[in-house]
């Protein structure tokens, strides 16, 4: 069938720049530039570009452009470019269209049109400069109460405390498994949240037994496929995870296809090589509140009440609901996903349509288990699309305990969000299980920028603080009196639990 | 649910565990909380204990979850949901049946019923061994996987209830069908959905089975293994495995290892 696509992107070569050296040759695995010997020309095949710009990015005569296609499909503000293609692709394939990271539509961010309060003239700003500014977060149950037993001349703590994570900054590493990623990128994310005293979660995927060694900082997950889910894997984590969905394709599973399924990949996972790895969308031993408290005990007694349990789910309409009866269910942490997390293949339809923005349920969730009286039973971290310090501050305003970065993350080690995950061939090393690829990601320098990363957020997170005129971080949480929307409706800040900017 | 002080029982070690023998205890678990006869197991585990029997069990769950070292356990009575979730290590014969989720993710061991199990039993089950004297509910053995010398095997001596191996990728289920009278089928459907890997062998046709598996003449290397397990079912039982292993078998085997390859645009 002769294809009716038309190439995305255009690739600009300025010859009198190109020194035929061939780097973007051997850097592009979607073969568009090769080599003329007749010419002796570097010439480029655009139909196979994705837009990724590693060839633009190591050209060492910055002899290439690569932009959007000025030729392509003639859009409207209804039929756009995107639209028009995904009709041409599927009337070609009869297939579902794959798609990688978080939903890219514009409508659904709320963190750009809710503003921060700063103290002026009637309570002072604090410098974190100079005075001490407390941003660490402990996840996991608290006591609604303390007893405390007093001795002659000593106190001690009566209450039994829950099992906690510590984080030296509310920022942890959100769940990407390996086999989604390389193991260098596992490696870089499983260092960096060692030198920076915060987590990485491993995903679904399994935890390589090279990595056990940073199992301290490691969230380990538990989904339905329950891949290299055993004793040992439980034991290492510092928590456990049970993934119920994913922001990204909330009420569906996933497929890792067997082609990616590689030797390493086949020890971490603990199936044959070359299988697919099936994550059905239900995991067929929790159909209730009830059988979530089973399997979230279960894995409890299997640890021997040592660690938190968390539960995942993606954020949908009545998100607040189903976190309350989690909360009831014994979860310690709840981690909420929203429409914008991110994936490494997910079904594009289903990615930019289902689940809800993390701003409202996070809103809505924190509200809930609030008015009922359970918020201190569990944390609620929250992921999906968070992209600087302000959001994080905004999200913590709204009533989160701490975030999960993915895509923030892995922007710092290359990524360039061009959205090809699911071929398995991403040229900066980071979406491949390809062994010659991963070899881009060195986790001695990766881990360096994603612990810089954290260091600068964590820095601006203290300088917003300071300006609001508060000295720790608990005093931010749910504090909404330092939030104020611009140009949302009434009906969207009744939500937001928030005032408008000028009231 | 979990009750709010799960320590509110009368469960303590001196009351309720009595020694048998060299390393082998008795303990009553009637009327304790889940979580309180686990902490006595967990104790025994750590004290070295080899052999337990547990009388009076009623329903708790989780039966053993995080055991390390007891080899051996015996279960009087009826035991809760998930038992021997996450298990790796013992050997645990239950003298009555087991409920839901039996097996759960389990690596190790061996969970061997004198009675009939619920739904989910083997779900994700990556090593060990179950054998159900009686029939198993829904969706037995799903996710079962195989991983080198890992190889989940369940045989039941009963029947079965739908989606039994669904999305199955390794391992061994042998169903022998014994309540089955001549030409008897199964009343469960959709048997090997979405499997992409490992075997079922089966006594008696199913109502209806997934499109992912095919039905297949037993051969040489099949009759050795099915032979192997019938005679261990049998020595568990107490059947003469000869008449068991007279009967008809045929097995289920995936079409691929790869069901859904097909459905995606690139």
């Amino acid at each position: 069938m002769k294809s009716f696509m038309l190439p995305e992107f255009s690739v600009q070569r300025d010859y009198e720049r190109c020194i035929s050296c061939q780097v973007c040759v051997n850097q592009c695995t979607y073969d568009v530039h090769y080599y003329d010997e007749e010419d002796d020309q570097v010439k480029s095949r655009e139909e196979n570009c994705v837009g990724c710009l590693r060839c633009a990015t190591l050209c060492p005569t910055k002899a290439l452009k690569i932009i959007p296609n000025p030729a392509s499909f003639r859009e409207n503000d209804h039929w756009t470019r995107e639209s028009i293609q995904a009709v041409k692709m599927q009337a070609e394939s009869g297939g579902v269209i794959l798609t990688g990271m978080g939903c890219d539509k514009p409508q659904y961010t709320y963190w750009d049109r809710i503003v921060l309060n700063a103290s002026q003239v009637t309570n002072p700003s604090i410098d974190p400069l100079r005075e001490p500014m407390e941003i660490r977060t402990f996840l996991g149950k608290k006591p609604k109460e303390l007893s405390i037993l007093a001795g002659s001349g000593y106190y001690s703590l009566r209450t039994e405390l829950s099992p906690q994570l510590r984080l030296e900054t509310p920022i942890m590493f959100t769940a990407i498994s390996y086999g989604a990623v390389s193991f260098n990128v596992h490696e870089s994310l499983a260092r960096a949240a060692m030198d920076s005293g915060t987590y990485f979660n491993t995903g679904e995927g399994g935890l390589d037994k090279r990595l056990y060694r940073y199992g301290r900082h490691a969230i380990v997950q538990v989904a339905s496929g329950r891949f290299g889910v055993d004793p040992d894997y439980l034991e290492v984590g510092a928590a456990v995870e049970i993934k119920i969905g994913q922001g990204a394709k909330p009420g569906i599973g996933g497929h890792l296809p067997g082609e990616k399924v590689s030797r390493d990949i086949s020890r971490t996972r603990m199936i044959p090589q070359g299988t697919d790895a099936l994550s059905p969308a239900p995991q067929h031993d929790i159909y209730s509140i009830e059988d979530l408290s089973q399997l979230i005990h279960a894995i409890k007694e299997a640890t021997g009440y040592a660690k938190p349990v968390s539960v995942k789910i993606a954020a949908v309409h009545n998100s607040a609901a189903i976190a309350s009866g989690m909360v009831r269910a014994g979860a310690d942490i709840i981690a909420l996903d929203g429409i914008r997390g991110s994936t490494g293949a997910a079904p594009k339809i289903i990615r930019d349509n289902v689940g809800i923005p993390i701003e409202l349920a996070l809103a809505s969730v924190d509200r809930r288990l609030r008015e009922e009286g359970i918020r201190n039973e569990a944390s609620v971290v929250v992921a999906g699309g968070i992209r600087n310090s302000a959001d994080v501050v905004k999200a913590i305003a709204l009533g989160a305990d701490a975030v999960y970065i993915g895509t923030a993350a892995l922007i710092a080690i290359g990524c360039t969000v061009c959205q090809k995950c699911y071929t398995g061939k991403c040229p900066w090393g980071i979406a491949t299980t390809d062994p010659w690829i991963s070899k881009r990601v060195n986790p001695a320098i990766a881990s360096k920028r994603l612990s810089n990363l954290l260091r600068a957020w964590s820095l601006e997170i203290k300088e917003m603080m300071g300006g609001m005129g508060v000295n720790s971080i608990e005093s931010l949480r749910g504090n909404r009196e330092m939030l104020r929307g611009v140009g949302l409706t009434d009906r969207e800040l009744e939500i937001l639990g928030i005032r408008h900017a000028g009231e | 649910m979990q009750a709010s002080n799960p320590f509110s029982g009368a469960g303590t070690l001196e009351t309720r565990v009595r020694r048998i023998g060299e390393g082998f205890f008795e303990v009553d678990a009637g009327g304790l909380h889940s979580r309180e006869l686990n902490g006595i197991l967990r104790r025994l585990d750590r004290g070295g204990i080899h052999k337990v029997r547990l009388v009076n069990v009623e329903g708790q769950r989780y039966i053993g979850t995080g055991l390390r070292n007891i080899k051996d356990i015996e279960v009087h009575g009826t035991p809760g949901n998930d038992l021997g979730a996450f298990m790796k290590g013992p050997r645990i014969t239950v003298y009555g049946n087991a409920q839901d989720g039996c097996g759960n993710t389990m690596n190790g061991g061996e969970i061997v019923i004198h009675g009939s199990a619920g739904d989910i039993l083997g779900y994700a089950m990556r090593g060990g061994k179950i054998m159900v004297r009686g029939d198993i509910g829904y969706r037995g053995g799903i996710h079962m996987k195989e991983y080198r010398s890992l190889r989940p095997i369940i045989v039941v001596g009963g029947s079965i209830g739908d989606f039994l191996g669904e999305y199955m990728a390794g391992g061994m289920i042998a169903i022998l069908g014994l309540n089955l009278d001549e030409g008897g089928i199964h009343e469960a459907r959709y048997v090997g959905t979405g499997m992409h890997g490992g075997v079922i062998y089966i006594h008696g046709g199913v109502k209806h089975k997934g499109r992912e598996v095919v039905e297949l003449e037993l051969d040489a290397e099949d009759r050795a293994i099915l032979r192997e397990l019938i005679v261990e079912f049998s020595n568990h039982f107490k059947f003469d495995p000869q008449v068991i292993l007279n009967r008809e078998y045929h097995k289920l085997l995936p079409l691929s290892r790869r069901p859904y390859g097909q459905l995606y645009a690139y």
